[in-house]
């Protein structure tokens, strides 16, 4: 924890104070967070640091600095990262994925190489593959049915040396 | 909200830590095991690292598919066989005799003749593999047949002749184990029910942090979803069966067409050749002394097109698509080959100049004609005892027994040597295959991409789009061209030691050369497909080549004498009386008597009887396993679904 503390210090040195126990209210912006060297290059930083944030802005303050550190860790249970991974690809916060969220998870992920087409194929076959309730969007239950019998899940999301 | 359960979760933990007596152990336990996680992630990431090219063969893989990896893949295997093959051939031939062998020049069959000595040195003739080269240990024509060598006792002759049966034998089994290991994988079958949705929620690799890692990344998760495209797009068509069946057979019945021309083509030039070579080469300009190779040559590169262009009329699944294709380009290859040499055996005893890597398949095929080489080395035998005779004739009276006289090994008359030419045109045509590719490749893709790139600017038409546009990594023609050279190493290494050496240093160049040019000149293809995750298809075809290119050596082993004047098995009738020899003057009797009995053909011929029936035995099991295998996983599947 004073490992991230001193990373979340030498973010904003002026700003974040040294002594954490008056627990001050100080938050840092989105901005300096998804320049970290660890998100950089991580499609689904923006994501990543709104679904962590109180506030639903995307400043975090420390807690949540620590919180969102702590399931990127490989000593978070699954059920946690599946709840997290869903917040992620959950862009409009509705708590489904619909079609839209998925059109734009994709293009994160292939930076737009894909035809209009081949997206409008690859996201019918997901809500085809994965929706049980037959809504035509994923829900909570969906998504974790299907990503708890996925081999890769837990060797390629969300693991992090700190 | 869920932040504090997570708090509280922490504050539990850190609890754990405060109490007690087993605070201490269990803080140095927990600092074990991520101490031992971190250990085992460093040795699993050096691992991947010491895998040679690993990472260029993966970042090609995200560029241009699992289909054009596989050819690298199989380039890469390749290369460790043709390593081990230099091991043994280096080790166990090469070295024993440089270094423990009677030097150069101290046997006539070791030294350059006399007449030859002038250019022996030159480039051109050291480039044809003649010369200097030709009398060292890179060939056949060097080694003494001397049954033991050195202080070491080394038998040179089997330690040869063990070598050579050991490297195809070793060539056998790992292609066989490759296959096997690759059926089982196959047999694993996936289970993609959630394919789409795993590539889109699963593929991203959170720890990245590399720019030019997620560069790969983002082309490899790009790539992987458009295989699945097409896999679904082809499950998805709906075919006209009676069209696409029509249009399959008249696609057939045009390669039909296409090899039986080229198979003409071919047999009527080789026989104009031979009239021209009847009437005098010099008569004749440039393109009518080297009609042969050009018109196979020029027949190698167009037909394959125009396999191509008949293929687009099947409407198969890429993948399937490209296996016809290999398989048709082989059979051009081999009806090629074999109409050559039909066409040459009727005139086995004219000196056929052109391609006489061939003659290996003439003493093969050419059963009725005399073996040629057997009347030369009766004509030479005599004229050596003339020339004996004449070195003795003024110095020493009727008594034989006197000390023979030295002369220098260059003035010795030599005999015909026709492993060693044998060998030689083996490493010729491996050369000029070597450097033949590489051109292609400079000027095929290079400068074509150069001109398309920059000439761009001030043509007509767009070139990029348009011809010529850049070129695409040409699987199946590649692959090919692998497996052949790979035939040919193996017909000729028993006769030229050196080949697998040479083989190596051209795969090495080859795999860098390639990568660079794959990366920098072609662009992928239009429909980018997954390579079926085992290669059994490539397998299968190099176990066929294998099996072909060991046939004459096999056959020379057995039934061509050795020639007398050089070589280790020189003056043996056989060449695998080297094992009776061995067996009589290293092992105990008993053994020998033992070897005797059980070559008995009374006791080969049930084993083989044996072998047979337990092949077929081990076949039937497999099958039921296969069976019995699905069925488990249909029942698991049903009941997952319940599940739900």
């Amino acid at each position: 924890v004073y490992r991230l503390h001193g990373r979340y210090h030498e973010m904003a040195p002026n700003v974040v104070p040294m002594d954490y126990t008056k627990d001050p209210d100080v938050k840092l912006p989105m901005q300096l967070i998804i320049n970290m060297p660890e998100l950089k290059e991580n499609p689904f930083r923006e994501r990543i640091v709104e679904s962590f944030s109180e506030d639903g802005e995307g400043s975090l303050s420390f807690n949540d600095f620590v919180d969102m550190f702590s399931v990127l860790s490989e000593m978070a249970p699954r059920e946690l990262k599946a709840i997290y991974a869903f917040k992620i690809y959950d862009f409009n916060t509705d708590n489904f994925i619909c079609k839209s969220d998925l059109e734009k998870t994709l293009n994160k992920l292939t930076r737009e190489e894909l035809t209009a087409e081949e997206i409008t194929l690859v996201c019918e076959k997901v809500i085809e593959e994965a929706d049980m309730d037959g809504d035509g969007k994923l829900g909570f239950a969906d998504f974790e049915n299907m990503i708890s019998k996925a081999p890769d899940f837990l060797r390629y999301c969300f693991k992090k040396k700190m | 909200s869920f932040s504090r359960e997570a708090q509280l979760f922490v504050e539990k933990f850190e609890g754990a830590l405060g109490k007690g007596k087993g605070k201490k152990f269990y803080a140095y336990k927990v600092m074990m095991t991520k101490k031992w996680m971190k250990f085992q992630r460093d040795f699993e990431n050096f691992k991947t690292a010491c895998i040679p090219w690993e990472m260029k063969i993966k970042e090609i893989e995200s560029h241009f598919g699992s289909s054009v990896a596989s050819y690298f893949i199989f380039l890469r295997w390749m290369y460790g066989i043709n390593m081990i093959l230099f091991g043994l051939t280096f080790g166990l031939v090469m070295v024993p005799e440089a270094l423990m062998g009677k030097p150069y020049g101290s046997l006539p069959r070791k030294t350059v003749p006399r007449a030859e000595e002038a250019s022996a040195m030159n480039f051109a003739t050291l480039w044809d593999f003649s010369g200097f080269a030709q009398y060292s240990v890179l060939f056949y024509g060097y080694y003494n047949n001397q049954r033991t060598i050195g202080w070491l006792r080394f038998r040179m002759p089997l330690s040869y002749f063990l070598v050579g049966v050991g490297t195809i034998g070793y060539s056998f089994m790992i292609v066989i184990r490759t296959m096997a290991r690759n059926a089982n994988e196959e047999g694993g079958g996936d289970d993609t029910s959630f394919n789409f949705s795993w590539k889109m929620f699963t593929s991203w690799d959170y720890l990245s942090g590399n720019p030019e890692t997620a560069d790969n990344k983002f082309a490899s998760i790009t790539t992987s979803f458009k295989e699945a495209i097409v896999e679904e797009q082809e499950s998805r068509k709906e075919e006209n069966i009676h069209l696409t069946r029509f249009l399959r057979v008249l696609a057939n019945f045009l390669a039909l067409c296409t090899l039986a021309g080229s198979g003409y083509l071919i047999f009527f030039v080789v026989r104009r050749s031979q009239k021209f070579a009847l009437e005098g080469l010099e008569n004749y300009g440039w393109w009518e002394r080297n009609e042969v190779n050009m018109v196979m040559s020029l027949l190698g590169m167009f037909c394959p097109t125009l396999f191509d262009v008949i293929s687009s009329l099947e409407n198969y699944h890429p993948r399937i698509a490209l296996r016809w294709q290999l398989g048709r380009i082989f059979a051009l290859f081999l009806g090629n080959l074999y109409t050559f040499i039909i066409a040459l055996m009727d005139e086995i005893n004219l000196k056929a100049s052109y391609l006489p890597p061939f003659i290996i398949f003439n003493m093969h095929m050419g059963q009725e004609e005399d073996f040629q080489p057997l009347e030369e080395e009766k004509i030479v035998k005599y004229n050596m005892t003339i020339w004996e005779a004449s070195l003795y004739n003024g110095t020493i009276p009727e008594n034989s027994t006197a000390p023979p006289i030295q002369v220098d090994p260059a003035d010795v008359p030599r005999g015909p040597c026709w492993e060693t030419m044998v060998g030689q045109e083996f490493v010729r045509l491996t050369v000029s295959d070597t450097m033949t590719t590489y051109i292609t490749i400079l000027i095929g893709d290079f400068l074509r991409a150069v001109f398309v790139r920059f000439f761009n600017y001030c043509w007509c038409w767009d070139l990029e789009y348009g011809f010529p546009s850049y070129s695409e990594f040409d699987i199946s023609g590649n692959v090919l061209g692998l497996i052949f050279n790979q035939g040919m190493i193996w017909m000729g290494s028993f006769y030229a030691p050196c080949l697998p050496a040479i083989n190596v240093f051209r795969l090495h160049t080859s795999m860098y050369l390639q990568c660079w040019a794959v990366m920098c000149c072609n662009v992928p293809q239009e429909r980018v497909f997954k390579a079926s995750r085992s290669n059994n298809f490539y397998m299968a075809m190099l176990l066929f080549i294998l099996f072909l290119s060991t046939l004459p050596a096999v056959y020379t082993i057995v039934s061509i004498p050795p020639s007398f004047d050089c070589g280790p098995f020189s003056g043996k009738t056989r060449m695998f009386e080297v094992i009776s020899e061995t067996l009589e003057h290293d092992f105990p009797s008993w053994f020998g008597k033992v070897f005797g009995y059980a070559s008995n053909p009374g006791l080969i011929l049930p084993f083989i009887l044996l072998m047979v029936l337990s092949i077929y035995y081990l076949n039937a099991t497999s099958k039921s396993y296969k069976e019995a295998n699905l069925e488990l996983k249909k029942k698991l599947q049903s009941v997952r679904n319940r599940e739900l």
